[in-house]
């Protein structure tokens, strides 16, 4: 049973820009969904048309059943976090978590409990008296998001909270946001451009572009089995391979006069038999894999140490008519004991049917292959 | 022991061990100094010294007991109120105006008009000022001209531009610019977002006004009318061009400067003084705001 | 919301009214006041009469004069002063900012009131001559310039990496003279800029100290002129608005893209 109703919610504004096309989400109590995608995909206007600081041109919002879609901000009861935290400067911390409640005309009694429930849910004890700018960035957040469910909403809205922090405080401060989140139980919405984020949060993602919903799915479903070039590209590190087809129904492939398989049947090739093959860096190994594998041969062009993880790039094969070699990047755990073999050896590596897959057709003969997602 | 020198690029001079060397480097300021002591702080110091002595020479604070003549106390009291009418009201509609065309919806060409306008309308004050007004209310003034043709004769009434209120309204032409500039930015400094939270949070416009943005605006403006105070107090060409007899602070102070009408120029040191410490304390009230001010600024 | 934009429009209109009708009855009378009881045609005569006076072009330009004058003592105290500050004493900064804040606590009244007093007298009685008292107009408008001068100056210079420029300056062979006036100047010229248009168009406006030190300068000039015309000072009033005018445009011409310093000072 939905609980947060989006239905082809769309924001059209004067001069013809089309922020938000064609939005459908059905979001049930409780659940935690992320908006993700590039600045300007149209994520956080959608997020205000929930919150009613922009008016949606077309569609309906409803929360609970009730449509709330043209309803003014202030009688919406959805808590806000603001990207700028927005705390009000001339208030304490304690007063600013008890704002809402005050508008409410609660109590004081009522008020100061709760905002003593708030301040130690947040673990924010003795800080109730400080005013904002004597707060880090990380408290600031804290303070604004203990504001937003000081009272009660029904949903809670997230903009992009934690990105003017730094790395440590943002991971911390995910974590503290999902595990109340799951402890009260509030739908929830949360914009953010950081794939990383969105994966590790949500329950599902919704990855937008230019305005419209290129996919909803949870975490794993758009990082798996990504339903357009752009979440497959968006999402995760992936190589795109220039390959020519062989044969379409059996899902042959030549990538450099090396022949490999897909695991299903190829509907988007190109006039001129080219299509964009996809396959994720740590879906490749080093060795000769299983029977039934995909094996390639090629040598070792660079090694890059990340961490936890080791980044060989592999070129497979000569520069031919124009067209630079084709290279592609294998991720694999970085052990104490690694093999690795040297810059310039020759190695074979492998990868299963199921772990590429076509995007379409080639759009650029003259790139071999190219790396999305994060760089090294 | 060396110097603490940080020289990195864009830093500017080393920082000097506290208290112990004495720096010739100040010998560059001289000039300054000179200029400063010479024109600023000596003929500012004649008037307090002088304040302090008799016609011949002798140390004493009759000057100050005699500032309770009811003429002087009388001109104090006069300019007091005006100052203070002109900066509460100048305060108030200024801050209205500058809101109105910052954040109350008006097209954006108007605030960029506005604010230039301003800049020219605080300059324009003193003897220009003075005869515009005369122009538009003194007793053949085109406004008052008009009123009398719809029939409303100004000249009837007690009501003169060459008066104490004529010269609050005169006042106000600059008093009403300084307030638009100087809140300009303190308005345009109120985030959209504290709105929306507000907001968000189910309050009301009033109740955003009341919790929110007046608090967060008050030491600007309290700061700025205080500014607007002293500026009226230490006013005088204006009110030499459109009042001349009005028994005003500055008016007496430049009486005395023109002819000995207190029969003791030591007693006009006096007034002066008063005056200082008015300013004086002005300043103070309005430095002390505005670090109050700066504080949210972040 | 359409109900409290109305108020803001009714707010902005009376303030515009408030601002121009004044400026509009100036300039009726400038005309000669045809809407005044006389029933006069209008003319342009009263602006001939006074473009053609000697009085108006005297005074206008011994203002205009003793402004740029103004300008350029302010500078070569002010610049050279910032610039050691800055570079060399920053613990005199106070000291000097107290100082070039003085002017907001003591009016032009009381100042010419001291200077009267202190330079009419010996050893320095710069009033016995119009040389003098010349020479003491000048320093006083100078006094008076310090607030937003200093601060014009000094904000340009915090955006300038004075220590390197005159560090390389310096191992060129440069000497002081050389830095500031061929080095540093130019970098400040745009902040200096405004500050001086805003002194030109006080100097000019300026009357309590003019008057009092008996100087011609174009205030006493139109405050005479007022006390004795009916007409002609309406005219000479337009034209000081205008001159005004274009003194703040081109203050905001130079200074895009700053925030440009409001006087609190000049004539009242």
């Amino acid at each position: 049973m939905s609980f947060l109703t989006l239905t082809g919610v769309q924001k059209h504004f004067p001069g013809g820009v089309v922020a938000v096309e064609d939005f459908d989400l059905d979001a049930v109590r409780g659940e935690f969904v992320s908006f993700l995608g590039p600045s300007g995909c149209g994520k956080t206007t959608t997020l205000r048309m929930i919150a009613g600081f922009e008016k949606p041109t077309g569609g309906t919002i409803t929360v609970d059943g009730k449509d709330i879609t043209y309803r003014p901000p202030n009688q919406r009861n959805v808590g806000m976090v603001f990207q700028s935290y927005a705390l009000f400067p001339n208030m304490s911390v304690a007063d600013n978590i008890g704002f809402g409640l005050k508008v409410r005309k609660r109590p004081k009694s009522d008020i100061d409990r709760r905002v003593g429930e708030l301040v130690e849910l947040m673990h924010l004890e003795g800080r109730a008296d400080r005013f904002p700018w004597q707060l880090s960035g990380g408290q600031q957040q804290r303070v604004a998001l203990a504001r937003a469910l000081a009272i009660e909403p029904q949903v809670l809205l997230l903009d992009e909270p934690l990105s003017a922090l730094d790395a440590k405080i943002r991971i911390v401060l995910r974590k503290e946001i999902r595990s109340i989140q799951r402890q009260l139980g509030i739908t929830t919405v949360y914009v953010t451009h950081d794939q990383e984020e969105a994966l590790s949060l949500s329950d599902r993602v919704v990855v937008m572009s230019e305005g419209h919903i290129e996919q909803i799915g949870t975490p794993s479903e758009i990082y798996n089995f990504p339903s357009t070039a752009f979440v497959a590209s968006f999402v995760g590190t992936l190589n795109l391979v220039n390959a020519g087809v062989i044969d379409a129904a059996s899902g042959r492939l030549s990538i450099d006069g090396q022949e490999v398989r897909t695991s299903k049947v190829i509907t988007d090739a190109g006039g001129d038999g080219r299509v964009t093959l996809a396959v994720r860096p740590e879906g490749i190994s080093l060795g000769e894999g299983d029977s039934g594998s995909n094996r390639v041969h090629g040598s070792v062009e660079d090694i890059n140490f990340l961490g936890s993880i080791v980044r060989i790039r592999i070129r497979l094969g000569d520069e031919v008519a124009g067209r630079p070699p084709t290279v592609v990047a294998l991720d694999t755990f970085n052990e104490p004991h690694l093999a690795l073999p040297a810059v310039g050896e020759s190695v074979t590596i492998s990868f299963p049917p199921e772990a590429c897959f076509v995007l379409g057709a080639a759009r650029d003969n003259a790139t071999a292959s190219a790396e999305v997602g994060a760089e090294v | 022991m060396t110097e603490a020198a940080v020289t990195r690029s864009g830093q500017d001079a080393p920082r000097a061990r506290p208290g112990r060397r004495f720096s010739w480097a100040w010998i560059g300021l001289l000039p300054f100094f000179v200029f400063s002591i010479s024109f600023l702080i000596i003929p500012t110091f004649y008037l307090v010294i002088g304040s302090f002595q008799t016609t011949t020479g002798e140390t004493t604070l009759q000057n100050y007991a005699d500032l309770s003549d009811p003429q002087i106390v009388e001109a104090f009291r006069a300019s007091i109120e005006i100052s203070l009418i002109t900066a509460v009201i100048g305060g108030i509609f200024g801050f209205l105006l500058a809101y109105a065309v910052i954040r109350g919806g008006l097209p954006g060409p108007l605030g960029a008009a506005l604010m230039t306008f301003s800049g020219v309308a605080s300059n324009f004050a003193g003897v220009p000022l003075a005869l515009a007004f005369t122009f538009t209310l003194g007793r053949l003034g085109m406004l008052t001209i008009f009123l009398k043709s719809i029939g409303f004769d100004l000249n009837d009434t007690d009501f003169t531009i060459y008066s104490k209120l004529g010269l609050e309204i005169a006042y106000l032409y600059f008093q009403f610019p300084l307030m638009v500039l100087i809140m300009a930015p303190a308005i345009a400094g109120l985030k959209a977002e504290w709105r929306e939270a507000s907001e968000n949070m189910g309050a009301s416009t009033y109740q955003y006004w009341r919790y929110i943005a007046l608090p967060i605006l008050m030491p600007s403006l309290l700061g700025t009318m205080i500014l607007l105070f002293g500026n009226a107090f230490g006013a005088q060409a204006t009110a030499y061009q459109l009042t001349g007899e009005l028994n005003i602070v500055t008016l007496l102070v430049s009486r005395q400067i023109s002819g000995d009408v207190l029969n003791n120029v030591n007693l006009g040191y006096a007034v002066a003084m008063g005056m200082i410490a008015v300013m004086g304390v002005t300043i103070l009230g309005y430095i002390w705001l505005q670090r109050r001010a700066a504080r949210w600024q972040r | 919301m359409r109900r409290t934009r109305i108020a803001w429009w009714i707010i902005f209109v009376i303030g515009a009214l408030y601002f121009f009708v004044p400026l509009v009855a100036t300039f009726e009378f400038s005309l000669g006041h045809p809407w005044g009881p006389g029933g006069v045609q209008p003319s342009f005569d009263y602006y001939a009469t006074v473009l053609s006076s000697p009085d108006f072009w005297g005074s206008l330009g011994y203002s205009f004069v003793i402004g740029i004058i103004t300008i350029v003592v302010s500078i070569s105290l002010l610049l050279p002063t910032a610039y050691w500050v800055r570079l060399k004493v920053p613990r005199a900064r106070p000291v000097v900012e107290f100082i070039t804040l003085l002017p907001f606590v003591i009016p032009p009244i009381i100042l010419v009131f001291g200077l009267l007093q202190t330079f009419s007298r010996p050893p320095l009685p710069l009033t016995n001559t119009d040389f003098g008292s010349s020479v003491l107009l000048i320093a006083a408008y100078t006094v008076l310039s310090f607030p937003y001068m200093y601060r014009a100056i000094d904000t340009g210079l915090q955006a300038t990496d004075i220590r390197s420029l005159t560090e390389a300056a310096q191992s060129l062979g440069a000497g002081w003279t050389r830095i500031l006036v061929v080095v540093i100047l130019p970098n400040v010229r745009v902040a200096i800029l405004s500050g001086a248009f805003l002194t030109l168009a006080i100097v000019i406006g300026e009357f309590t100290i003019a008057s009092f030190l008996a100087r011609p300068a174009f205030g006493p000039y139109l405050s005479l002129l007022g006390n004795n015309a009916a007409y002609e000072p309406a005219a000479v009033t337009i034209i000081s608005f205008g001159l005004t005018w274009l003194a703040m445009i081109m203050i905001a011409f130079i200074g895009r893209g700053g925030r440009t310093r409001v006087a609190v000072t000049g004539a009242r």
